[in-house]
C-alpha cells in the first residue's frame, strides 16, 4: 500500500492533501477516506459527463458552464489531493476562458485518462488496504 | 652522310634553344662593367647586338678560371667543340675516302681502258668491257651518268652496226679519249672539292668563334628573360663591390652602382641588413634568402626578398656573391595583412569559444542549479509527507519499541529535511533567488534566542554565553531570519565540536571596515591572522575580553581561554562592563560618520577542536568538511559554513574564521544594519516575543549579557537583573513557518519531541533552518513557562495562539485579561483535542498574571460552548473533507450548498464563522458575503429580499443565545475558499467583504490557524 501510496505521490498524482485525507480517518469514522474519494468518483463523473457533453453536443459550447464545472471538478480534485487532475483542469479550464476548443478537446481527453488513472490507482488503494485490515484483523487475536 | 645529318639536328636543337631572333633593342639595361657607352643613361644603353661582346671577357675569363661553374661552362664549351670538331674531321674522312676510292676507282678505269685497248688492238672486237665502263659510270652523278650510258649504248648500238670498221675503232679511240678526259675532270672537280672542304673545314674550327656564338645566344636568351623579369640581378665580390647588375627598374646610373657597394651606394634602414646578409652568405658559403624592408630615400618602403648564393673559386673559396632581390613589398603587405586579419579571427575566435564556453557554463550552471532547487523541492514535499506521517503515527498508541523506532525514522526524516532544506538555501543564494528582508529586530533578542535554543537541545556540559556590547543599538534592521540562521548555524557548529568548555557570542559595533579598517592597534595574536582579514576585531574582543587575567599570554589560543577563564571566575558583570567600555572607546574614536548604517561584529568562539591550518581554505567550501575522519565522526553535510559564508556575503558582509587546532575557533563575521530611527513596532514576526512579554522587553533591551550554564549544574538564566529559574522546554525541532501571520499553505511538521537524547542530530547538525529556531524562540518566549510536558501539537497552538495575541497587543498594548482567557481557551481545545495530559506546572513570568492561568479552569465550560461554524460549500468532497477535519479540530459546523442557503442560513442563526466557497451554482460566495454585510450595516435583509430570498425568522436557538438581535450589530468574519488562490480573487474576496480567504486544498493546519484566528 505505502509502495503505491509511494509511487502516486512520486508520479505527482496525489499530493499532501490526500495524506490529509487520511489524517482524518480516525476510528470513528474507518472508512473516511475511500467514502470521500467516492463521493469524488461519483461527482466527477457527473461532471466529466457533463463536459464531454457541453463539449460535442454543438458547435457552439456553453464555456462559461464548462468552466464552473470546472472549478467544481478543480476543487473536489484538489480536495482530495489528486494534484494530476487538478493540474489538468487548470489548463483545460484556461483553454475554456480562451474558447479554444481544440485545446478543451484535448485537455477533455487528458482528463478523462487522468481520472481513470487515479481511479484506478486509488481503487487498487482501497483494495489493498482493504486487505491489510483484513489481516491484521486476523493476526490481532492471534497474538494475544 | 648520317652523321652529319645527326650533326645539323644537333645544332637544330640548339638554336631553338637560343632564340636568334632576339631583337636589336634587347639588352638595353644590360650593364656590363667594360661596357664602353658607360655614360649614356641605361635605358637608353647599348643595344647588345651592336656589341656582341657585351661580356667582360677579362672577368669571365677570370670566372672561367676561377669559378668551378665557369671551367664547368668551360669544359661542356670545349667539349661540345671537340665532339664537332670530331665530327667535321669524320665527315672530311669520309668524303676523302669517297673520293679517293673514287680516284682508285678511275685509274683502275683508265687501266682497264688502256689494257681493254691493248686487248682491242690484239683481239679487235671484244665488246664485253664496255659494261664494266657502264658500272664504273655508275658510281658519281648517277642521274648525268645514266645519260651517258643511254648514249653509249646508242652508240654502241650503232657502232655494233658496223662493227669492222677502222672508222668504227677510230671513233672507239676517240670515245676513249673523251671518257678518259671526262674521268680526269671529274678528278679535278673532286680534288677542287676536296680542297675547299679543307677549306670550309678550316674556317669551321675556330673554337672562340663557336663559343661566342653560343654566348652571344645564352646572353640573348638572357636578355630575353631578364627583359620582362622585375627582379634586380646583380654579382658582387668579395668585397661586396657591385660587378654587375640588372636592375628592371633602374634609378642610378651604372657608374653609381658597378665598384661600390650597398652601403654606399643606399642610406636608410635595411640596408645594413642587407649588407650583413651579404657577408654572412659570404663567410658561411651556403644560399640563403631572407626578406629585408629597405627605406631608403632612393626608392621609399620596399621590402626585397633577396636570394644571395655565393660564389666558388675551384678551390672552394668564396669570391663573391649571385644575388637577386625581387620586390615583394605587396605581397608582404598582403601577407601581414592577412596575419593580421588572421590573427583578428583567432583572437574572435577564441573571444567566441571562450564565451559560448562561459555561456554554457552560466546555463549549465543555472540549470544545474534551478534543478537543485526543484529537486529539492520535489523531494521536500513527499518527504514532508513522510515527516509528517510519522509524526502522525508517533501520536497514536505505541509500545515502547515502536516509539522508539519511530523516533529514529522521525530524526533521520528530520535529517533529511534539513539537509534539503540546506541544499534549498544554497541553491537559492547561488541562483540569486534568495531575496533580502529588511526587518526591525533586537540583535541581543537574536543572541538570546539563538543561545536559548542552543541550550535547550545541549547534550553536552557546556557553558553558553553571549555578550552585547552597550553600543550595539537596540534595534536595527536587517534580515533577522538570515542573521539568526547565520547564528544558529555557527553555534551549532560549535557546539558539535566542543567536547567541554564555552561557546558563545559577542556582539559589538565596529567601525565601518571600508573606513577604517588599521584602526586596531592591538598585537597580533593569532597564528589564523593571514585568514581572517579582520583579526583586529577579534583581537580587540580579545584583549578586552582578558582585561582582568593576564596580559601577557603570548598565544591568541591561551590568551582566549585565559579570557573564558576569567569569565568563569570574575564577576561576571565585570568583564561585559569593561569590554563594552573598551568598544565604547573604539568607537568614539570613530564618530558617528555613518549615522544610518551601524557595522556589528559577532563572533562565534568556542574552546573545541580547532580547524587545522591546512584546513581552513576549504572550510567554506560546499560539501567539505576538514576530513573524512570529522565528517564520520560528527556528521553533517558540510553546507553549514558554506551557507554561512553566502549569506553573509549576500547580505553585504565578511565572515571569516581564525583557529588553534585543539584549543577552539573563533567565527567572526560583520554585516552593516541600518539603524531604525523610528520607534514604532512592526509586524515583524521575530518581535512577537519581545512584545508578547514586553513586560521584561525594558530589560531585555539593555540585557548584554547572557549565559546558560550546563544544564546537569541546573539550569541557569542569567541576565543581568540576576538570575531566575529556568526551566526550558523540551527539544523542538522542525517547526517550519508555522507561525507565519498571513497562514498560506504552510505545512507545519510538529513532532513531539519526547526524549531530546534520541534526537541529536537534529542538534548536532550545523544547519538548523532559522525559522525553526525562530518558531522555537518564539514558543518558549512566548509560553514563558515550563512545561515538562512534550506536547509540541498542544505548544504549537499555544505558541500560535500566543503570536497571535503578540499581533494583537503589537496594536493594541495594553494587555487586558481576555487575553490570557483567550489564550487559555485556546490552550485549553488543543489541548482536548489532543487528549494529552498537561500539568499545570506553568509558572509564569514573563507578565501573565496567575489570575489567568487559575481562570482557564473556569473558562474552559464556556469555550465548549461551541461557536458556530457554517461552512458553504457545494462540493460534496470538500464538504466531506472540510467536515472531517472540523471534527478532528474538535468542532461541529453547519454546512449549506449554496450562496443563497448561506443566506437563509445566517438569517436563521447565528455564526461565529463562515466559510465561504467563492463558485456555487444559485449565488456564488461573493454575492451571498455582500447580502450577508448588507445585512449587517443595516439591519435588514432588504437586499437579500431584493435578490430572491425570502426572509426566514429567526429560529429560537439563535434567540435563545441571545445573539439574533445582537448579531446584526456584529461583524460575522467571513473567509473564503477558493480554488484559485489567485492575487486577483484574492483582492476581489476582500473588495466583497470577506475577511480573509483559505486557498483549497483545505488542509488541518489551515483551519487550524484560521480557527484561531477568527474564534477567539
Amino acid at each position: 500500500m505505502n509502495r503505491v501510496l509511494a509511487l502516486l505521490f512520486h508520479q505527482g498524482v496525489l499530493d499532501e492533501q490526500f495524506l490529509q485525507l487520511q489524517q482524518l480517518q480516525d476510528e470513528s469514522s474507518p472508512n473516511f477516506v475511500s467514502e470521500v474519494v467516492n463521493i469524488y468518483f461519483h461527482e466527477s463523473e457527473k461532471l466529466l459527463k457533463n463536459l464531454r457533453g457541453l463539449l460535442t453536443e454543438r458547435e457552439f459550447s456553453d464555456y462559461k458552464k464548462m468552466g464552473i464545472h470546472l472549478n467544481q471538478f478543480m476543487g473536489s480534485s484538489s480536495s482530495i489531493g489528486a494534484k494530476r487532475v487538478r493540474n489538468v483542469c487548470v489548463a483545460f479550464r484556461a483553454a475554456s476562458e480562451q474558447n479554444n476548443r481544440a485545446g478543451c478537446l484535448r485537455a477533455l481527453e487528458l482528463l478523462e485518462h487522468e481520472y481513470c488513472y487515479l481511479k484506478n490507482k486509488l481503487h487498487e488503494l482501497f483494495q489493498i488496504e482493504q486487505q491489510r485490515v483484513l489481516a491484521a484483523g486476523v493476526r490481532y487475536p492471534m497474538q494475544r | 652522310m648520317e652523321s652529319d645529318h645527326f650533326e645539323e639536328m644537333d645544332i637544330e636543337v640548339l638554336s631553338s634553344m637560343w632564340p636568334e631572333d632576339i631583337g636589336t633593342d634587347a639588352g638595353k639595361q644590360f650593364n656590363v662593367e667594360e661596357k664602353p657607352k658607360g655614360d649614356q643613361d641605361m635605358l637608353e644603353e647599348v643595344t647588345i647586338m651592336e656589341e656582341p661582346t657585351i661580356v667582360d671577357f677579362k672577368r669571365l675569363l677570370e670566372l672561367t678560371d676561377y669559378t668551378e661553374k665557369g671551367s664547368s661552362q668551360l669544359a661542356y664549351l670545349i667539349k661540345h667543340w671537340e665532339y664537332k670538331q670530331a665530327n667535321a674531321a669524320r665527315l672530311l674522312r669520309e668524303e676523302l675516302d669517297s673520293l679517293s676510292k673514287q680516284r682508285e676507282e678511275v685509274e683502275l678505269k683508265k687501266l682497264e681502258i688502256l689494257e681493254e685497248h691493248r686487248f682491242e688492238e690484239e683481239r679487235y672486237g671484244d665488246k664485253r668491257p664496255i659494261s664494266i665502263l657502264d658500272e664504273v659510270n655508275d658510281f658519281w652523278q648517277e642521274i648525268p651518268r645514266r645519260k651517258n650510258d643511254v648514249v653509249v649504248q646508242n652508240k654502241r648500238v650503232e657502232i655494233d652496226a658496223k662493227y669492222d670498221t677502222i672508222a668504227y675503232w677510230k671513233q672507239q679511240a676517240m670515245h676513249f679519249e673523251k671518257l678518259l678526259e671526262g674521268s680526269i675532270q671529274r678528278e679535278q672537280i673532286l680534288t677542287e672539292k676536296l680542297q675547299e672542304c679543307l677549306k670550309d673545314f678550316e674556317r669551321q674550327s675556330s673554337p672562340v668563334e663557336e663559343l661566342s656564338q653560343i654566348l652571344k645566344r645564352a646572353d640573348n636568351f638572357l636578355h630575353f628573360v631578364l627583359q620582362n623579369a622585375p627582379v634586380v640581378i646583380g654579382h658582387q665580390d668579395k668585397e661586396l663591390r657591385y660587378r654587375f647588375i640588372y636592375n628592371h627598374f633602374p634609378t642610378l646610373h651604372e657608374e653609381d652602382i658597378i665598384g661600390k657597394t650597398d652601403v654606399e651606394i643606399f642610406t636608410g634602414s635595411g640596408v645594413k641588413e642587407a649588407q650583413e646578409f651579404k657577408k654572412e652568405v659570404l663567410e658561411k658559403g651556403l644560399p640563403a634568402k631572407r626578406e629585408i624592408t629597405f627605406e631608403t630615400d632612393l626608392f621609399g618602403s620596399k621590402t626585397f626578398l633577396i636570394n644571395v648564393e655565393p660564389v666558388f673559386s675551384k678551390s672552394g673559396e668564396t669570391i663573391g656573391i649571385n644575388y637577386m632581390g625581387m620586390d615583394v613589398t605587396d605581397q608582404v603587405r598582403k601577407r601581414e595583412r592577412m596575419a593580421k586579419l588572421r590573427e583578428e579571427i583567432a583572437v574572435q575566435k577564441a573571444k567566441e569559444t571562450e564565451l559560448n564556453k562561459t555561456i554554457h557554463i552560466t546555463e549549465e550552471t543555472m540549470r544545474a542549479k534551478q534543478m537543485l532547487a526543484t529537486m529539492s523541492h520535489e523531494i521536500r514535499s513527499p518527504l514532508s509527507g513522510v515527516v509528517s506521517m510519522a509524526e502522525i503515527l508517533a501520536s497514536t498508541k505505541l509500545d515502547r519499541e515502536q516509539r522508539q523506532l519511530l523516533d529514529v525514522m522521525l530524526s533521520s526524516g528530520d535529517l533529511v529535511l534539513q539537509l534539503i532544506n540546506d541544499i534549498l538555501d544554497l541553491s537559492k543564494v547561488e541562483s540569486g533567488v534568495m531575496k533580502l528582508e529588511a526587518t526591525k529586530f533586537r540583535p541581543r533578542e537574536v543572541v538570546r534566542h539563538v543561545l536559548q535554543t542552543a541550550a535547550a537541545s545541549l547534550q553536552k556540559i557546556l557553558t553558553l554565553e553571549g555578550h552585547v556590547a552597550d553600543d550595539v543599538p537596540i534595534e536595527v534592521i536587517g534580515d533577522v531570519l538570515r542573521i539568526r540562521q547565520i547564528l544558529t548555524n555557527l553555534i551549532s557548529n560549535a557546539i558539535k565540536f566542543t567536547h567541554e568548555g564555552k561557546v558563545g557570542i559577542n556582539l559589538y559595533v565596529v567601525p565601518d571596515p571600508s573606513s577604517g579598517k588599521g584602526e586596531a592597534s592591538h598585537q597580533t595574536l593569532n597564528a589564523a591572522e593571514a585568514n581572517g582579514r579582520k583579526e583586529e576585531k577579534l583581537e580587540k574582543h580579545r584583549s578586552t575580553s582578558q582585561t582582568n587575567g593576564d596580559q601577557e599570554g603570548t598565544h591568541g589560543q591561551t590568551q582566549n581561554e585565559s579570557a573564558y577563564r576569567n569569565h568563569h571566575l570574575s564577576d561576571e558583570s565585570r568583564t561585559p562592563v569593561k569590554s563594552q567600555a573598551f568598544v565604547d572607546e573604539a568607537a568614539e574614536e570613530h564618530p558617528h560618520s555613518f549615522e544610518t548604517t551601524v557595522w556589528i561584529c559577532c563572533d562565534v568562539y568556542d574552546t573545541g577542536i580547532g580547524i587545522p591550518e591546512n584546513a581552513l581554505p576549504t572550510l567554506f567550501k560546499k560539501y567539505m568538511q576538514v576530513s573524512a575522519d570529522h565528517a564520520r565522526k560528527y556528521g553533517g553535510t558540510g553546507l553549514g559554513l558554506a551557507i554561512c559564508k553566502q549569506l553573509v556575503e549576500l547580505m553585504g558582509g565578511r565572515l571569516t574564521v581564525s583557529s588553534q587546532e585543539h584549543c577552539g575557533s573563533t567565527f567572526t563575521f560583520i554585516l552593516p544594519y541600518k539603524v531604525s530611527t523610528t520607534s514604532d513596532h512592526s509586524d515583524d514576526p521575530d518581535e512577537f516575543s519581545d512584545m508578547a512579554d514586553h513586560d521584561e522587553a525594558t530589560c531585555d533591551t539593555t540585557e548584554s549579557f547572557f549565559q546558560f550554564q550546563p544544564r546537569t549544574l541546573g539550569s541557569l538564566f542569567s541576565s543581568n537583573g540576576g538570575s531566575r529559574t529556568q526551566k526550558f522546554l523540551p527539544h523542538t525541532t522542525g517547526y517550519i513557518r508555522s507561525n507565519k501571520l498571513n497562514g498560506f499553505s504552510e505545512t507545519s511538521y510538529s513532532f513531539p519531541a519526547s526524549n531530546p537524547r534520541t534526537r541529536e542530530t537534529s542538534s548536532i547538525d550545523d544547519a538548523c533552518s532559522v525559522v525553526d529556531d525562530a518558531e522555537i524562540l518564539c514558543e518558549s518566549e512566548t509560553s514563558s513557562s515550563h512545561r515538562p510536558d512534550p506536547d509540541n501539537q498542544t505548544a504549537a497552538c499555544r505558541g500560535n495562539q500566543c503570536q497571535d495575541d503578540a499581533n494583537c497587543e503589537s496594536q493594541n498594548p495594553i494587555t487586558d485579561p481576555t487575553h490570557h482567557s483567550e489564550e487559555s481557551i485556546e490552550v485549553a481545545v488543543a489541548a482536548k483535542t489532543r487528549e494529552l495530559p498537561k500539568t499545570d506546572q506553568r509558572q509564569d513570568k514573563f507578565g501573565i498574571s496567575p489570575q489567568c492561568v487559575s481562570s482557564r479552569s473556569k473558562e474552559i465550560p464556556e469555550s465548549t460552548l461551541q461557536p458556530r461554524i457554517l461552512l458553504v460549500e457545494d462540493n460534496k468532497t470538500i464538504v466531506m473533507v472540510t467536515q472531517s477535519m472540523m471534527k478532528l479540530l474538535g468542532r461541529s459546523i453547519d454546512v449549506v450548498n449554496n450562496g443563497a442557503e448561506a443566506v437563509c442560513a445566517v438569517q436563521r442563526h447565528s455564526y461565529d464563522l463562515i466559510l465561504m466557497d467563492v463558485c456555487m451554482p444559485i449565488m456564488d460566495g461573493l454575492q451571498a458575503t455582500r447580502l450577508i454585510r448588507s445585512f449587517e450595516e443595516t439591519g435588514n435583509w432588504d437586499a437579500a429580499v431584493k435578490a430572491g430570498i425570502e426572509k426566514v425568522v429567526p429560529c429560537l436557538d439563535s434567540l435563545q443565545n441571545g445573539l439574533g438581535s445582537m448579531s446584526s450589530a456584529k461583524r460575522i468574519p467571513i473567509i473564503a475558499m477558493t480554488a484559485n488562490a489567485l492575487a486577483e480573487s484574492a483582492d476581489e474576496c476582500l473588495a466583497n467583504g470577506m475577511d480573509s480567504f483559505v486557498s483549497k486544498p483545505v488542509t488541518l493546519q489551515k483551519l487550524k490557524e484560521c480557527l484561531a484566528k477568527y474564534l477567539p
